[in-house]
């Protein structure tokens, strides 16, 4: 399943009402670092069912990035039963990635 | 058994890697988190030979990608050892066990933290290593820069535009680095220099609220109400795994001349890694040449 886009407006219904956990990538095009990650993440993304794969652009979904206390990218944020239950800040390795899953 | 294996997939280890498959060598590279190194955090190269204008990702990646198509093999594991044995090198990773003829350390450097407590749990959560990166989630906020070259006022003046006050705290009376930009932070107003301090705690649980700063002549500690920390006191090596291998300078950096060669045989450096005055891409990438030309032919 490929990587959703999640913004402010479908956010409580992708994520928080998610039935499977949800791993969500916050990035921007101008970070270097995020463009490093993004493949892993679609990679992952392609790979799996038992969990669902988001992507919040911080530039245009401010709220969102402000919301969850964003303040540096790339963030990861996992999602269980509609509470966090996961973060990370940098590039992970994609085992690193499963592991904070869970999955 | 590999020829060459190359710890660091970085502008100095790709470019070795490069160089090493040109001569002929099978080459093997190790990197701990993704390819590319430090350079994949800066937007805009400006200094490259040749290139006026590249971003460090695309830099980055195509690296990787001539390196790859000239037939290196990454692996995404920290190497942990490497041994000296009397016919060949044995690498030790968090995944396996490798043999080689020759290794290029090329471990480059990471952003050397305060120490204080707390601090990298904070990364994320307003403690921040990289200014350009981070800067705007704190627009409209209260920012402390720490640091005194370069890096930290380059820091101040780019947060200045964005925040709405910017704190530089610096140890000493003077700043290292460039008094054209010292100056122009000086005449500006919403940035304050906080001079002869050290920031002493982070402060706020969840995310950063503010810093505890002490006068290193007076001893006075104060309070400064913020949303972010920057921290911008130079780079440091990672060379802790492999000081029974080569010699280390007291700094931790790998002692080795422009010949790139180390006190072991077989064992060569390449980088930020080891010792050296001038640390840029340029410098990087001729390391990794000499490095691997070196290893190639010696073997």
């Amino acid at each position: 399943m490929a990587a959703i886009k999640i913004t402010k407006d479908n956010f409580e219904q992708e994520v928080l009402k998610s039935e499977v956990p949800v791993l969500i990538d916050f990035w921007a095009a101008w970070c270097g670092p995020c463009r490093m990650l993004s493949p892993t993440v679609e990679e992952i993304a392609n790979e799996t069912d038992a969990f669902k794969v988001g992507k919040v652009n911080v530039d245009e979904e401010d709220e969102l990035a402000a919301k969850f206390g964003i303040s540096s990218i790339p963030t990861l944020l996992v999602f269980k039963n509609g509470a966090e239950a996961g973060r990370s800040v940098g590039v992970i390795r994609k085992d690193q990635i499963l592991n904070l899953v869970g999955a | 058994m590999t020829d060459v294996i190359i710890v660091g997939a970085g502008t100095a280890g790709l470019t070795a890697a490069i160089y090493a498959r040109r001569a002929g060598r099978s080459v093997l590279l190790f990197e701990a988190s993704a390819y590319g190194g430090q350079i994949i955090n800066t937007p805009d190269i400006e200094n490259y030979p040749g290139m006026a204008h590249v971003s460090g990702f695309d830099f980055a990646t195509a690296l990787y990608q001539q390196a790859m198509d000239l037939g290196a093999e990454l692996r995404y594991e920290r190497v942990l050892s490497v041994k000296n044995l009397p016919d060949r090198k044995a690498v030790h990773t968090t995944e396996g066990d490798y043999e080689a003829k020759a290794v290029i350390l090329a471990t480059g450097a990471k952003n050397r933290p305060l120490g204080l407590d707390r601090e990298e749990a904070m990364v994320g959560r307003g403690v921040s290593y990289c200014a350009t990166c981070d800067g705007m989630f704190f627009r409209g906020k209260d920012v402390v820069v720490a640091g005194g070259g370069n890096t930290a006022l380059e820091d101040a003046a780019f947060l200045a535009n964005y925040c709405s006050r910017v704190y530089l705290v610096h140890r000493r009376d003077e700043f290292r680095g460039a008094k054209e930009t010292a100056d122009k932070l000086a005449a500006m107003e919403n940035v304050e220099f906080v001079l002869n301090s050290r920031v002493t705690k982070i402060l706020g649980d969840e995310k950063v609220e503010g810093v505890e700063v002490t006068d290193k002549n007076t001893g006075a500690v104060r309070t400064i109400p913020a949303a972010a920390l920057f921290v911008a006191i130079g780079q440091m090596p990672d060379n802790g795994a492999f000081s029974g291998l080569v010699e280390l300078s007291e700094g931790g950096y790998i002692e080795a001349g422009e010949d790139c060669h180390t006190k072991t045989a077989g064992i060569y450096t390449a980088g930020d890694c080891r010792t050296k005055t001038v640390r840029q891409l340029t410098t990087a990438a001729a390391d990794g040449a000499v490095a691997a030309l070196a290893a190639s032919q010696e073997m």
